[in-house]
């Protein structure tokens, strides 16, 4: 690290005018009904419930609220689907989800609006990252459907029956992906449960599912809250439940999925820890540190949330990091010039605020953006505690926010403890320019993915997963196949 | 001339590579398949599980972190030991299992050959289930699979030792270690296969072998926050309570029944194995 003092940046003084993404591209309906059996429920069949635009705090659309019998209709679908679905030859189920990459790729822009409306996130994330890689998945896993027994679960893999699955808010459409495409290729057929508070492109992809003409009750798709989950999880003819959310919710769908004797896989929480040492490479150290707590605001699983720096370098890369923060735009996620959206709920918000809170009452240096916040919607600066300690809440709890804690360490081996000393075990990151060092901290840290001078990477080729209370299973890359093969 | 009298043995648990009698001073009665009197197994208290489960957590890096190649030949040594011992196995096996002496002789055969098949695997297990991803940008992406840990094993009841060998060995020829439950009424092949163990290099606490009541042990080590993962083939009614405590900590519990062996061994030796991704960048 050199000794240069670090400049106010000219980029403080220049504005940027307004890059609205249109709103309209989206072409939300008023309400939306339940995709079962390959149709449209009517809308007024069910109890509706508003979903948001956390960015203004008003309503988008409204949608369905699943029943347990809703529940019930769509798994007896999935049921009648599978024997004609599983026993298509893996060149046709190949197709089906070309088709769906496709159209993907087509609606593209209309989703990744969809997308940021519903989510918060800013439309650069949207429109490069995650609706791209939703596509890329069904691409990569099509390619699967027919190359089955090469995939090294032995000659003849069978599928696992009818799936149920059950996503969060933070990549609705791209965790829709994750979970459908391989359980798809693998000729598994599917209920999916979006989250409450980010339904709509799970819905679009409803219709894009009825565009590919994928047969019938292959693919069903029941919104609703908690209490929809709950019913899926619970229903006797669900033969596999994947899930992605909180560990805690994790623990009570394994309890009961280890009384039915269910499949089950589970992505869940993280407390992931960049670990930066003194010859990180500093410009790209700094950017990844950013990458890894801000994007999506914070709102991923795997994200950088603690900050581990070699001491000797600690506080130059505390002020560079600071200075970068800075910069960070906050505000109208469909400006394509806004690098952090809206906080994806009040709920979510206020959590976020509870535990920052605790931070500063336990003992830890706040420091926080000088960015303006917008008046309406839900909004968090991002922030940076310093002198936080291992027993600080926010050193051991998932925060699931633009927050980041920042922590020091000596040598490699105390860092090795550090990123450790958590029940999670999802994700870690390594900075450093000397390649054996970084490979000696990666086959000690307990985590199902190790970042080295990049962060928040992610590909349909690449496993991801956690290990310990992270979770069990992989999704991506060939891995990710055992979770929907009776293997 | 008077007959010579025997030298009778105590088996005792095997625990960080010692042999402790319970700490707690209990033993019970096992019987052979007339329902004679074996021996007195010691019964081992939750303080011994605990114990146990210590001593494979501080052992299991160490096991690891070891070459493969070495983590192989350690358990073809295990094979050596078991076929010097094959007489002393085939006696306590009849015992235990009341079949006919050329029926245990083949059992332990078997499990022999099982010990060097396991052994085998140590250095195949990442180049079959690791491998490079080819990812969309400038980064080298590599899956290695990694032991989850610490494994419980509720050992099978009735096939007391080549049942307790697939259970043992998979998890550990993954790179994990072991606490098992021996079968609670046929433990003695068990504390003979922790003995051969100890005598083969096996790092102390790679396999630590307890015997005692299911009842009062299993649940503590299906609860046991340490334990990172359980195989409950031998668990009976208690497999469904057993993998619901095991969600307590999100352990990998693996609750079925093996089907044909080859497939339920890789199944074995995949539901304790994790895969950890490494992104590297890649520049000049």
């Amino acid at each position: 690290m050199d000794d240069h003092p670090v400049l106010a940046s000219p980029l403080n003084a220049l504005d940027y005018d307004p890059a609205p993404e249109s709103a309209a591209v989206a072409h939300l309906h008023e309400s939306y009904g339940l995709f079962v059996g390959g149709a449209f429920t009517a809308p007024e069949a069910n109890e509706q419930f508003a979903t948001l635009n956390p960015a203004t705090g008003r309503a988008l659309a409204t949608v369905a609220h699943g029943t347990t019998d809703d529940v019930d209709r769509a798994v007896a679908a999935a049921r009648r689907a599978f024997p004609a679905w599983s026993t298509r030859p893996g060149s046709e189920r190949a197709k089906y989800l070309f088709r769906i990459a496709r159209l993907i790729q087509e609606r593209s822009r209309e989703l990744a609006v969809v997308e940021t409306l519903d989510n918060g996130k800013p439309i650069r994330e949207s429109r490069d990252i995650d609706i791209p890689l939703a596509a890329a998945h069904f691409f990569y896993y099509a390619g699967w459907a027919d190359k089955l027994e090469h995939a090294g679960f032995g000659p003849a893999p069978r599928p696992i029956g009818v799936a149920g699955q059950i996503i969060p808010w933070n990549f609705p459409l791209l965790m829709a992906a994750w979970k459908l495409a391989p359980a798809l290729a693998a000729g598994n057929t599917c209920v999916l449960k979006p989250a409450e508070t980010t339904p709509l492109s799970a819905l679009v992809l409803a219709d894009i599912i009825q565009q590919a003409e994928l047969p019938p009750g292959v693919v069903n798709i029941v919104t609703g809250d908690g209490r929809t989950g709950a019913a899926l999880v619970e229903h006797p003819d669900v033969d596999k439940i994947a899930f992605t959310g909180s560990t805690e919710v994790g623990r009570m769908i394994q309890r009961r999925a280890a009384a039915a004797g269910t499949h089950l896989t589970l992505e869940l929480g993280g407390k992931g820890a960049n670990i930066v040492f003194e010859d990180a490479p500093v410009d790209e150290m700094v950017e990844g540190i950013v990458d890894g707590i801000f994007f999506n605001q914070g709102h991923v699983c795997c994200a950088g949330s603690r900050l581990l720096v070699q001491e000797s370098v600690a506080d130059e890369v505390v002020r560079r990091l600071m200075r970068r923060v800075d910069q960070l735009r906050v505000g109208d996620p469909l400006d394509k010039n806004t690098d952090v959206g809206a906080i994806n709920s009040a709920a979510q918000l206020a959590r976020i605020r509870e535990l920052a809170d605790a931070g500063e009452a336990e003992g830890a240096e706040r420091l926080t953006s000088a960015c303006a916040l917008p008046s309406e919607g839900f909004w968090f600066p991002p922030t940076v505690f310093t002198h936080v300690a291992q027993s600080h809440r926010i050193a051991r709890e998932e925060i699931f926010g633009p927050v980041l804690s920042v922590l020091t360490f000596r040598t490699p081996a105390e860092a090795v403890a550090k990123a450790n000393d958590t029940t999670y075990g999802l994700a870690c990151g390594v900075w450093s320019e000397k390649g054996s060092r970084t490979l000696w901290v990666a086959e000690r840290l307990r985590a199902g993915v190790v970042w080295a001078n990049t962060y928040n990477k992610f590909d349909p080729t690449s496993p991801f997963g956690g290990v310990r209370e992270s979770g069990f299973g992989r999704e991506g890359g060939r891995h990710g196949l055992e979770a929907y093969l009776d293997v | 001339m008077s007959e010579r009298l025997g030298v009778r043995k105590t088996y005792k648990l095997v625990v960080n590579g010692a042999f402790p009698r319970s700490e707690s001073g209990r033993s019970y009665e096992v019987r052979d398949a007339a329902g004679a009197l074996l021996a007195n197994a010691a019964q081992a208290s939750r303080k011994d599980l605990r114990d146990a489960v210590r001593a494979a957590r501080a052992a299991q890096p160490g096991w690891w972190g070891a070459s493969a190649y070495n983590r192989g030949q350690v358990l073809y040594r295990v094979a050596e030991m078991a076929e010097a011992r094959r007489e002393e196995l085939a006696d306590q096996v009849v015992a235990a299992e009341g079949v006919e002496r050329a029926h245990a002789t083949a059992t332990v055969e078997r499990a022999i050959d099982r010990i060097v098949w396991f052994a085998g695997w140590t250095d195949k297990i990442a180049q079959v289930y690791g491998g490079t991803n080819p990812v969309a940008g400038p980064y080298f992406n590599f899956s290695i699979p990694t032991p989850s840990g610490v494994v419980g094993v509720v050992a099978p009841a009735e096939d007391s030792l080549l049942g307790l060998v697939e259970t043992v060995m998979a998890p550990i020829c993954a790179g994990n270690a072991v606490v098992v439950l021996a079968s609670e009424t046929r433990p003695i092949p068990a504390v003979l296969l922790g003995e051969m163990a100890a005598t083969a290099d096996l790092p102390a606490g790679v396999l630590n072998v307890l015997t005692g009541r299911l009842a009062e042990l299993a649940p503590v080590l299906a609860d046991h926050e340490d334990v990172d993962g359980l195989d409950l083939a031998g668990a009976g009614e208690m497999r469904a309570d057993l993998a619901a405590r095991g969600a307590g900590s999100i352990k990998r519990v693996l609750a079925d029944d093996p089907r044909d062996p080859d497939a339920a061994a890789l199944r074995r030796i995949r539901a304790f194995l994790e895969t950890t991704t490494v992104w590297h960048t890649i520049g000049q």
